[in-house]
């Protein structure tokens, strides 16, 4: 396909989606409006990961860790009389950009010690990282409510939808700005070869840091959605199982494709709910079912969704070039 | 007498590239055969195609059976045993458990295999423990043939001996080669880019030109053609 | 898998000085706790205890090792293996059987076990995929085994006997259970057998070489994914012996969820000890538990929570030092 056809395809199919999605809580009952907003945060979630494994190529396998440190934020601030009397009636809503000025926080102090580590060690790095940080809001009371956590005022499944999917409408066009600029571009350079990369005059620990960075504010505000859905907080809700759900969606959905990050998110958190939906499985067979459905993606498709629709398009377009030569 | 190794018609590619393009030839039991060529020319990728580390199709039939979907694992245990490019050294382990994986195949005690190793290259027994990454790159590849001998093949793959090493150290092993060939009756292949050094190893040779046979014949027939000498032996 | 070129040309000094910091570092430290055992009985105590538990961490350790060794993919379903074994240990006694028959038993269907998943589950992934989708196959197995325990025997904790009798030795104002002593002893034995099976069989070579050099073994007529089916097959016999040691200590629950905090201790350990030391790793993980043991009874403001946090923390200030691990060989990147 020629690439001006292919961006005005791709720019269509956006547009298709976010008519679909918007016009979407009109059919559903509200709880599976917010069983969407829940996909939307996944979505996010999965984008974030995707923007430092799939685009930059360090492996994160803790980013719960991150959700978390959002989660809580807003959490916190929500509990306390000077956030609410200063921010006003959107008090809510600004606990979104403060949870991603913290966890931008947070993704530079992974992102700095991660400069040292490769591969498996820096992905078992950031798995102790995820399963730390619930941890230290165990420990920390005080501020974080331990083990019974806090609570957050309910919303209704219209407002969570809609909340959750403007963020991840905010979320994908920043990520597609930043990808297909300068930025996007130093990424993809050192996800495929640092050494080329900084002879190209990359700096590498700039660009390293601040994709941590970046997909660390926006883990952060998924984990903030996340909590004002579920309305309360505590250190088992971003366990090691989020974590784990994050990355096989993005993988599942394919790295270092946008697309692919609606399509894991989409699998990781409707499949089960469909699953469970139909006479066939009761919840006790759901993870026995996903897991095994995992293992048979990657077998049948290791690119991902992504990677198997993008070979798709080249084996069609080929048969078309194929048929329209004399 | 049907020959111990038989090529006919055998394709080999590295994914889009073709390397091998219907090569034929054969491999008497006993006989000491070379292939030459100028680089890229296949040498190889034909070994590879032997042992089955390359994708290849054609006929490859080996002491009456069928190579063509057989793997080297299947290979070696049928008395293939391939020293490839590098020598395929197992570095990290010691010489003696080098020597004793060249056995892997072979079932029953191995003291006779072990004695007979340390006649070629008794050396062998100083260094049994010392890691074999730390050998010379001659004693390396004398350790690789010494699996070899383990092994106790019918066949031979021996791939570029030479690479790197110093004349006297090629005149050794080429001498232990022909031993191996004259007391052991082991047939053997030879790469080598030292076209000198093989034709006076082998009886007949093989040159091959992008992929395919371009002249065969008794070594000293392929020495003696002006043509040949002077494009693909160089001198 | 990339071979570790730099340590075979670098000059002896260089090579030697990180070892010889690492080996004075660890004799400081068994310095160190002798010393404390021999002034302080509680010291002591909580030593012996602190073994006990780097004892099970090391047998998971050593499992996760030998599977990175051989496919540079990390397990993570290991800890979940461990866990359905012991879970399986468990109907064997509720069936009749006595522990140590069941003990044995369990190990040896483990071993199959561990073969099965590998041929099932990650065979079919590794033909295809890269290293990331085959760790992505194995959390995927991971969920899929914790959630076949609860469907099997559901998630209510279920309770374990343990092989030794709850008998107290004295020596000398200390007190030792029976319980730690025999984890130590137990656990040592598993990675010394699987130790001589690598060095002196034939089959243990062969999967050394196959792990080392996939392609060169081939050669000699090793059977590479054979070899590789075995590899996991010995890693979940491994995983056996650490979960039924697990289960055994009062202190541990038989559910589900039951070996998740100690595959995150055996991979700290298996990182520390530079992922392709087995030997690395055990040493690695009995100092952990020994480490988590004296700051959990003598530094007030470590509680439970923070343990694993701690540990975070000076594992990460152990790579920032020495990237590879304590014990790894520094690898050249090959551009």
């Amino acid at each position: 396909m020629r690439p001006r056809a292919a961006s005005w395809f791709g720019a269509a199919a956006a547009a298709a989606a976010a008519v679909a999605i918007a016009l979407l809580p009109l059919t559903l009952s509200d709880y599976h409006r917010s069983q969407g907003a829940l996909v939307a945060v996944y979505f996010v979630a999965i984008l974030a990961l995707d923007i430092v494994t799939g685009y930059t190529g360090q492996i994160s396998i803790g980013h719960g860790a991150f959700m978390a440190v959002g989660g809580y934020t807003t959490a916190i601030l929500l509990h306390h009389h000077w956030w609410t009397s200063a921010t006003g009636a959107l008090h809510t809503i600004w606990t979104l950009p403060a949870a991603a000025l913290v966890g931008f926080g947070a993704g530079l102090v992974v992102g700095l010690p991660a400069l040292r580590f490769h591969g498996v060690y820096l992905a078992l790095t950031t798995f102790a990282v995820a399963l730390a940080v619930p941890q230290l809001a165990k420990n920390y009371s005080h501020f974080t409510g331990g083990t019974q956590g806090l609570s957050l005022p309910a919303h209704n499944g219209l407002w969570l939808y809609r909340l959750g999917w403007i963020v991840a409408g905010v979320a994908f066009v920043f990520a597609w700005l930043l990808l297909r600029g300068r930025t996007g571009r130093a990424f993809r350079a050192i996800r495929d070869s640092e050494v080329a990369a900084a002879s190209s005059g990359v700096t590498l620990a700039l660009y390293k840091t601040l994709a941590f960075g970046i997909s660390a504010a926006m883990a952060a505000v998924a984990g903030s959605v996340y909590v004002l859905v579920n309305n309360f907080v505590n250190p088992d809700v971003f366990g090691l199982t989020l974590s784990l759900y994050v990355l096989i969606g993005a993988v599942v959905g394919g790295l270092g494709s946008l697309w692919g990050v609606l399509a894991g998110a989409a699998f990781v958190q409707l499949l089960p709910i469909g699953l469970t939906s139909g006479p066939l499985a009761s919840s006790e067979d759901v993870p026995v079912i996903f897991g095994a459905v995992v293992i048979a993606v990657m077998a049948a498709l290791p690119l991902g969704a992504a990677g198997f629709v993008q070979t798709a398009l080249r084996f069609a377009s080929r048969t078309r070039q194929s048929s329209t030569t004399p | 007498m049907a020959p111990l190794l038989a090529l006919r018609d055998v394709d080999a590619r590295y994914g889009p590239v073709q390397a091998l393009r219907r090569v034929a030839l054969t491999v008497d039991e006993g006989e000491v055969v070379a292939i030459l060529g100028a680089n890229g020319a296949g040498k190889t990728t034909t070994l590879r195609a032997i042992s089955g580390t390359v994708r290849r199709t054609g006929t490859i039939e080996f002491a009456g059976r069928s190579l063509i979907r057989r793997g080297p694992e299947a290979a070696a245990r049928l008395g293939i045993a391939h020293v490839p490019e590098g020598r395929g050294t197992f570095s990290e382990l010691t010489v003696w458990e080098n020597l004793r994986l060249g056995a892997h195949v072979r079932r029953g005690s191995l003291k006779d295999d072990f004695r007979r190793v340390l006649e070629y290259f008794p050396w062998l027994e100083r260094r049994r423990s010392q890691q074999a990454g730390t050998l010379s790159g001659g004693e390396q590849q004398m350790l690789a043939i010494a699996r070899a001998v383990m092994q106790r093949p019918r066949l031979l793959l021996l791939d570029e001996p030479s690479l790197g090493l110093a004349p006297l150290v090629v005149a050794e092993i080429f001498r232990i080669v022909g031993e191996l060939n004259t007391r052991e009756g082991t047939a053997v292949l030879l790469v080598e880019q030292n076209a000198r050094t093989s034709l006076a190893a082998a009886s007949r040779a093989y040159v091959l030109e992008v992929g395919s046979v371009a002249y065969e014949g008794a070594s000293d027939d392929l020495a003696a053609h002006d043509a040949i000498r002077r494009s693909y032996l160089g001198y | 898998m990339t071979a570790a070129l730099s340590t075979l040309r670098t000059p002896w000094r260089r090579v030697a000085l990180g070892q010889w910091l690492v080996a004075a570092l660890l004799a400081a430290v068994v310095v160190f706790l002798v010393v404390g055992s021999l002034q302080s009985s509680l010291f002591l105590q909580q030593t012996i205890s602190g073994l006990a538990n780097g004892g099970i961490y090391a047998s998971l350790a050593v499992a996760l090792v030998l599977i990175y060794r051989a496919t540079e993919v990390i397990n993570f379903a290991q800890g979940a293996i461990a866990t359905f074994t012991t879970y399986v240990g468990w109907q064997l006694l509720a069936w009749g059987f006595h522990y140590w028959p069941m003990f044995a038993l369990t190990i040896a269907l483990a071993f199959v076990g561990g073969f099965v998943c590998e041929l099932v589950a990650i065979r079919p992934v590794e033909r295809r995929g890269n290293v990331l989708t085959v760790v992505i196959a194995t959390i995927g197995l991971l969920i899929l085994l914790e959630g076949l325990i609860g469907r099997i025997w559901g998630n209510e904790v279920k309770f374990m006997p343990s092989p030794f009798p709850a008998r107290i030795y004295h020596l000398g104002g200390a007190a030792f259970s029976l319980q730690d002593l025999g984890t130590i002893g137990i656990s040592i034995a598993a990675v010394v057998v699987l130790w001589l099976f690598f060095r002196f069989t034939k089959v243990g070579l062969a999967m050394r070489a196959a792990a080392v050099r996939p392609a060169a073994a081939r050669l000699v007529g090793v059977r590479v994914s054979w070899m590789l089916s075995l590899g996991w097959g010995l890693a979940a016999a491994l995983g056996a012996v650490s979960g039924l040691l697990a289960a055994a200590s009062p202190s541990v629950l038989l559910q589900p969820s039951m070996m998740d905090g100690v595959l995150i201790y055996a991979f700290a350990a298996a990182v520390l000890g530079g992922l392709e030391s087995a030997a690395g790793a055990v040493v690695a993980a009995l100092l952990i538990g020994v480490l988590l043991s004296l700051l959990s009874s003598y530094v007030s403001w470590v509680t439970p929570a923070l343990l694993l946090p701690v540990a975070f923390v000076l594992m990460l200030v152990v790579l920032l030092l020495k990237p590879t691990g304590l014990f790894g060989r520094t690898r050249v990147r090959k551009v």
